[in-house]
Order: C-alpha cells, then structure tokens, then sequence
C-alpha cells in the first residue's frame, strides 16, 4: 500500500523512469516515421546529382528534341524521344484495356453482387496484382503475342501492343479495388434515393453512385496510370529493347524502364555515359510521373471544387 | 390565387407524361439496359479470373514437367537440362530475410508514430503525403538511388545487403499504411480504459494497440513481402548478376564465433532475374526452365497473399468492437 | 363500385373506419415480414386499408414495424438480401399485389414516391435532383421538364426559395430545405401515394412546421402514408391513424377519435406517454 502511494508521488524513480523511456520512445518512433522523407529525399539527390554531369557532355536542346538515342554506340545520340514515346504508348494501351474493364468490374462488383461473393470475389481479382511483373512478361511473350499473331500474322515476336495489354490486364485490379472502396463508401441512403424514384440498378450506378464517387475513382485511374509508367519487366521481356520513335504499336519498341534494364544489364563503370545515361532516363520518369499525379490531383481538386 | 393556378396547372401536367402502354415499353428498355449491364460485368470479371488462369496453367503446363529435386539443387548451367535454380532460391530466401529486418521495424514504427503520436501540424502532413507519393514511384526509381548510393557511395557493393535494403525501402509503404489502417480500427475507448487505469501511452501501445492490430500488421507484413520477392527491376538495377554458381557464406560455420553475417556482403542472384535471364534466351529450352522458375514463384506470391487474405478474414471475423 | 376494405377474419386489430366515404387507394393483406428468416418477425400479419388523397399516419413506439411496413409499399427490401415477407399490398385500382414477385418493383417505385428520414439529396444539382426522376424514365424534352420542375418546387413550397439559384449544389440548402428538395423530387413523377418516413425527425421546429403545412396541402393531390414520432404532428396532419406495437397493428382508425378515444389500453398509455 505504501509503496503503491509513493509510486504515485513525481519523484519516485520508477515514475521519472517511466517518463524518460516515453519520451525516448517517442523519438525513435518519430525518426522511423521520417525515414520516408529519407528515402524521398534520397531518390530526388541521387537521381539530380548522378544526371548533372550528364549535361556536361549533352546539350539540353539535344536531349527534348532529338530523335534517336543510342547511348552506348560509338556514334552516340541522345535524343530522349523515342524513349518517351515508347513509354507513352504501353501507357496508353494499358489504360486503354485498364480502366474500362477496372471500372466496370468495380461497378458489378460493388454495385450487382452480394456482399458474400464480393468478399470472395475482391481477393482473388486483387491476386491479378500480386502475381510478379516477371512472371507477366513471360505471359506477353509466349502467350499473348503467339495468340495476337494468329489475329495479325505480320505481328512480331517483340511488340508494344501485347506488352501494353498484358499491363494493363496487370492494373485493372489497382483500378478496379480502390474504385470499388470509393463506390462502396457512397451512402446506401442515395442508392435508396434513387431506387425510389424508379430508376434500375444500372441507372443507379450510372447517375448516382459513379458521379459520387468519382473523386475515388479518379485517384485509382492516376494510381493505375503511374504503375503503367513505371512498369518495368512486362515491357523489357515482350516490347522488345530497341529504342524505336514509331506511332505503330505492333512495333518493337523500348521504354525508359526497358532502357535502364537493357543497360544495367551490362557491367556499367561509375561515371561512364552509360552510367549517366540511366540517371536521366530515371529523372525523366520521375518527373513524367510527378506531372502525371499533379494533373490527377488537379483534375481531382476541379471536380470536388465545382461540388 | 397563385394557389389555385398552381393547381389547375399540376391537374393538366398530371396525367400528360405516360401512358400504361408507355410505362411498360419504358420499363422493357431500362430493364433490358440493366441486364445487359449485369451481364457485361460479370463477363469482364470472368475475364479478368480466367487470364489468371490462364496465365498459371500456361505456366504450370510447360514449367511442372520440369520441376524435380535436381531443379532446386542444380546452380544455373549452359545447359538447359542440368540447369536449376539453387543459387536464386538461396538468393531470394536471404534478400527476403533482409527486407523483412529493414521494412518491419521501420514501417511498423513509423505506422505507430502516425497514428499515435503525431500531431497535427505541417510537418505530420508532409510525411503523411510523401508516404502516399513515395508508394506510387516506379520501383525502378529505387534500384538507381541504391545503386547510387549504397552500392557506389556507402560501398556496400552489389550485395544481399544492398538489395535487402532496396526493396526493404520499396515496401516500406506498404507496411506503413497497413499498419496505420489495423491501428486505426480499435476504438478510443479501449485506450481510454488502459489510460484510465493508469499506464502510460507506450504501455497502451504495448500492451493493447499492438496486440489487437497484430492480425492487420500481420497481412501487411506478408503483402509487402510476396511484393518484394517478385521485384525484379530495381535488382538488376544495382548490378545483381545474372548467373551465379556458388552460395552466399554460411551464417553459421563450426569456429568461432560460430555465427557469420558475410553473407550480407555476397553476390546474389534471385528468382525472377533468373527467370528473366532465361525468358530472354531464344531457345526454347530455357523457356522451359523460365516457366518452371515462374511456377515455384507464382506458388509462393499466391501461397503469400493466400495467407494474408485468410489472416484479414480471421482477424475480422474475430475482433467485433 | 369501389373497393371496400374488409376486415380479415384472423385479424386481431380493432378497426373503426369512421364514415366509409372515402375511396380506398390500396390496403395491405395479412402482410408478414422478417428481416432474416431464422430471426422473429418484424411485423406480424398486419392489415390496413389506406384512403385516396388522405393521410395516413403509422405511430408506436421505435421498433415495432412502421418504417417496415411504409418501406414494403415500395419495395425497397429488395435491395438488400434476406428478407423474407408474406401477405398482400393491393394498389387500386386494379388491385395489383404490388408484393407480388411477379411484379417488378421498379414499376411500384415508379407510381410510389419515397421521402427519407433524414434528407438525402444527391450531390447534384438542385435542378438535377429534381430532374432526375424524370431522367430515369427517359424524359428528355427541356421545356416539359422545366415546367414539371418549377411545378413540383412550387407544390414543394421551396420554389421562391431556390428559384434564383436552381443550379446551385442540393447541399448548400439547409436540412428543412434539403427535405422539401426530396419531397419536390419525389412529385415530380406525380406519384399516386407518397411514402413519408418520419421526414421531419432531422429538422428544426421551423422548418418542420413548414413541412406540416405541405402535408395538409400536398394531400389535395396525392395519397400519403406517414411514419412519424412525433404524435402531435400525427394529430395535427392525418385523417387516418394505425398504432403498432411488436409488429402488429393494435388499433386503426380517424385520427380525431385516436387521440381522444382510443378503444385499446395500449394505445392509451402510449398516446398519454406512459411508454415510447
């Protein structure tokens, strides 16, 4: 009992002790939180300082406006372009396939199947996610290139086209989870709203729940666009390798991803062009990817706006 | 007076907009709308399960033939039929092994402090942000900072350690934000009985938030790891090599001290590079040996996430508050 | 010959139709309902006659069935799973079972307007919300919808309120006018019986004084069926008044002689507010 009264005095030991350790808690836990402004930081300081040099040697005008970049020849050309466009149009093909087959499934998902086999359903959609990149890019090449080719026989064995679809079967679940998350957090009270004034299911999902939860659905678009940017392996193994400025997507093309691997692949002396070379290529992912979210933020901040 | 028109007004209006006749052809079309909807969406979602299938049974057929005893205690080989993937699978298990040391304590922490301690200021909203941009920065982005800097300017070289820490960092959101959401599902009043008793807030974290989040934390913990273990892109970045035929040291040997940690300082191969390296061939033949890789990997991705899926669905089942 | 209401013979309600004058608009059968069927029923063989262009208000205390039952009129169970009900609602003048599984409950919902307990405007425009019943049946001739809008705000009693500003977001409206935004989308279709659901249990004095005075007024025009907590506004506003308890209806009859006659012991001590 006694013991128990001095415990509770402030000075007691135990007591200061006790403040002590929380406090000392408390930091650790803080800095753990601010690793990922490290890492963050990081990225952005390796990226910028390994690229600098690289401008020594290329002019900038060179870099946005040339057509052909064939780092590692003899006769190097460092036209970041083609690399762009390649990027690009995988990009547009996947969301292409992505985000009308992610949000309708969304829509069935959320909207036309019972709770019992929607919680069933939503894991095993999610496992499309799950499956390694690698595992997708041997599927583009051996299967759905094969099948594409029996449709269009002047296909080749590398093609944006069949890499750009398999990516984008890859997204639809990041598409399709987070708009289910939004059109399920839309109040049962404006479903029920609308039912009373007549309308079906479909009309429902169309005018009510889709409209309102379309700030959700949009951020699932932008974070299924940005994996398709920065997809990497599906595009090395099925696109093919080569940097190729063409509007074809049944083409070989390579993307700024596909560069970095097709590089890193070689030994790669620190400080060589090469080196540099995939610095750039990575800022210019970043930044292409940190535009891209800004936009979808934007977009996202308009729409709610004029709510 | 306005009254009245109103009313002579509704009376005329009334009647005017549908017939019997126009209702039930009206009710046809929207219903027939509906039920094509209906039957879309299910298509696409069959389609969207069947190319899973698809994709493992492709897999499977080619790969399963192939996978013997001999497959995983063969190193790689310029001959397709001897060659095996001992060297990758030693190699994933220790990279995996360094991640989970990286991103668990880490992540968990930094997943307590955001939901526990922090307050509400600028600062709190800028690591908040940056977690959720940080999660959608291409994985490649992170295999040329590490290869920046812990291969080239820490001097860990292109080791176990350096990838370990790579994707440790690449799956630190992941553990974050499924932390913070498992925390976030007890309510306040339990911390208000542990604070009313008397401890103190670590001892409320410790002794009641984490136990009861443990589950969530637990399947975040596994989905960032099945993650990490498919990662191929930001490995081949910081130079892991393609083809290893030797071990990583042993952690354990018979002279003292008895326990080694140069393994952290080896060269490694994983799974999926090596599964690349051989997709990449044009004979056939490593294809074979591709899809067999691509089995093991896809087994254990889809044992992982199984396991994760089930642990949700234990613990919510469990935990009504 | 219209239809008359008979009392069913295994009904254990006590009935008084008060002047039978009025036309019956739909009555309900035997009508049984659970929410899941291993759970106890939520109303039990209940039966009820419902007058043409009268209010009929549904009193007792919380959970004795009365927002079931003004929810089964529009069907509004079969958007959830589960429930299981048995009996009839017959909508005259056809007298179709509008429980019917043959019946498509999109049909009821298009001659059965709903308002909620608590207003539940989209986040639409205030045009748009009261368009949209219109839009779903495929209404697309603007003059007509114009006019059928300004029509049903004014019979709503928000139109000189909103008149200036139509393409303002429904949310910016206060609650009192938020809920007559969801009455005025409710009429817009010229329903022939409006369900109200406690619709003013949300709202300030004020503005439930004025949803009151719509009532009276909307009656004129259409059918209504009230589920109210508050027994004055019952007095005050309904013809008609059916008082459950546990899932049965224990007494049905002219409000006047309800609140001051009542013939069972039940609804005296809950009218009196010895309980609820």
């Amino acid at each position: 009992m006694s013991e128990l009264k001095a415990f509770t005095s402030a000075n007691h030991p135990t007591r200061r002790w006790r403040k002590i350790k929380d406090r000392l808690i408390e930091t650790v836990l803080f800095l753990a939180a601010c690793s990922s402004v490290f890492v963050t930081m990081g990225i952005v300081y390796v990226l910028v300082s390994e690229s600098l040099p690289f401008f020594e040697n290329v002019s900038f005008t060179e870099f946005l406006t040339g057509r052909e970049w064939t780092p590692m020849f003899s006769d190097a050309k460092f036209g970041i372009r083609p690399l762009v466009a390649g990027t690009f149009m995988a990009t547009f093909i996947a969301v292409c396939v992505a985000i009308p087959l992610g949000t309708i499934v969304s829509a069935y998902l959320s909207e036309y199947l019972k709770p019992s086999a929607r919680e069933i359903l939503k894991p095993v959609l999610e496992l499309l996610a799950a499956v390694p990149s690698v595992v997708y890019g041997y599927f583009a090449l051996l299967f759905v290139t094969p099948m594409l080719q029996k449709i269009m026989p002047n296909l080749g064995g590398f093609s944006i086209l069949s890499a750009g679809i398999v990516m984008g079967i890859m997204i639809i679940p990041y598409v399709s989870s987070l708009s289910e998350d939004a059109m399920g957090a839309v109040p049962a009270h404006l479903r029920e709203a609308s039912a009373a004034l007549g309308s079906t299911k479909f009309q429902t999902t169309l005018r009510v729940v889709i409209p309102s939860a379309f700030s959700g659905i949009s951020s699932a678009y932008v974070l299924g666009i940005s994996r398709a940017l920065g997809e990497t392996m599906v595009v090395a193994i099925a696109a093919g390798m080569q940097p190729n400025l063409t509007l074809d997507p049944s083409e070989p093309a390579a993307t700024i991803t596909a560069f970095i691997v097709q590089v890193s692949l070689g030994d790669l002396p620190h400080g060589s062009i090469g080196y540099q070379s995939i610095y750039v290529a990575g800022l210019t992912l970043l930044v292409l990817t940190l535009i891209f979210n800004i936009l979808g933020m934007w977009i996202k901040n308009q729409i709610q706006e004029k709510e | 007076m306005e009254q009245s028109m109103v009313q002579t007004q509704t009376a005329r209006l009334l009647r005017e907009p549908m017939s019997d006749v126009d209702i039930a052809r009206n009710l046809k079309w929207r219903r027939m709308k509906n039920f094509m909807f209906s039957v879309v969406g299910l298509l696409t979602l069959l389609f969207a399960i069947c190319t899973l299938l698809a994709l493992f049974i492709d897999l499977a057929m080619t790969g399963v033939p192939r996978i013997s005893a001999e497959f995983f205690t063969n190193f790689p080989s310029r001959f397709p039929e001897k060659a095996g993937i001992l060297s990758a699978w030693v190699g994933s298990l220790a990279v995996m092994i360094t991640t989970a040391v990286v991103a668990i304590p880490i992540g968990v922490a930094a997943g307590i402090y955001l939901e526990e301690y922090a307050p509400k200021n600028f600062f709190t909203k800028i690591i908040e942000l940056n977690i959720i941009n940080l999660a959608g920065v291409p994985s490649i982005t992170f295999g040329l900072m590490a290869l920046g800097l812990f291969v080239y300017k820490f001097k860990f070289g292109q080791s176990i350690l350096t990838a370990g820490m790579t994707l440790g960092l690449l799956v630190l959101p992941i553990v974050i934000v499924t932390t913070r959401e498992a925390i976030r599902t007890i309510p306040n009043s339990i911390r208000e009985a542990s604070f009313g008793l008397g401890a103190s807030h670590w001892q409320t974290i410790q002794h009641h938030v984490l136990p009861y989040s443990s589950g969530g934390i637990l399947t975040g913990v596994i989905i960032s790891l099945s993650r990490a273990i498919g990662e191929t892109a930001p490995l081949i970045t910081i130079g892991a090599l393609t083809f290893i035929a030797f071990l990583p040291t042993a952690p354990v040997s018979d002279v003292f001290p008895y326990v080694s940690f140069q393994w952290l300082h080896d060269a490694f191969t994983v799974m999926p590079i090596q599964m690349f390296n051989w997709v990449s061939r044009p004979q056939q033949e490593f294809h074979v040996n591709a899809a067999a890789t691509g089995t093991v990997l896809l087994v254990m991705t889809l044992l992982m996430n199984g396991v994760a899926i089930y642990i949700r669905y234990r613990f919510r089942r469990r935990m009504k508050w | 010959m219209s239809p008359q209401f008979e009392i069913p013979t295994t009904s254990t309600t006590k009935f008084n139709l008060g002047v039978q004058s009025d036309f019956l608009r739909s009555q309900v059968k035997n009508l049984s309902f659970s929410y899941n069927p291993k759970d106890k029923l939520v109303l039990k063989n209940v039966s009820l006659p419902i007058f043409d262009k009268k209010v009929t208000a549904l009193i007792g205390p919380s959970g004795c069935g009365k927002t079931t039952l003004l929810r089964c009129f529009n069907r509004m169970h079969d958007l959830y799973n589960e429930v299981s009900y048995d009996g009839e609602i017959l909508l005259y003048p056809e007298s179709k079972n509008i429980l019917s599984r043959d019946v498509d409950p999109m049909e009821v919902r298009m001659r059965i307007g709903m308002v909620f307990q608590k207003p539940n405007p989209f986040p639409k425009t205030i045009y748009e919300n009261v368009a949209y019943g219109l839009r779903v049946r495929g209404i697309k001739k603007k003059s007509y919808m114009d006019e059928k809008i300004e029509l049903s705000l004014q019979q709503a009693g928000l139109w000189t309120e909103v008149k200036d500003r139509l393409h303002a977001q429904a949310t910016s409206l206060s609650g009192g006018q938020q809920q007559r935004l969801c009455i005025a989308r409710a009429l817009v279709t010229d329903p022939e019986i409006l369900l109200l659901d406690e619709p003013t249990s949300a709202l300030d004095p004020i503005s439930t004084s004025h949803i009151e005075e719509l009532i009276v007024e909307l009656k004129k025009d259409v059918t209504i069926l009230i589920v109210t907590h508050n027994l004055h506004q019952a007095a005050r506003c309904s013809d008609y008044t059916a008082f459950m308890y546990l899932g049965d209806l224990i007494e049905y009859g002219p409000s006047n002689l309800i609140f001051t006659n009542p013939s069972d012991k039940r609804t005296e001590n809950y009218i009196t507010g010895r309980f609820g």
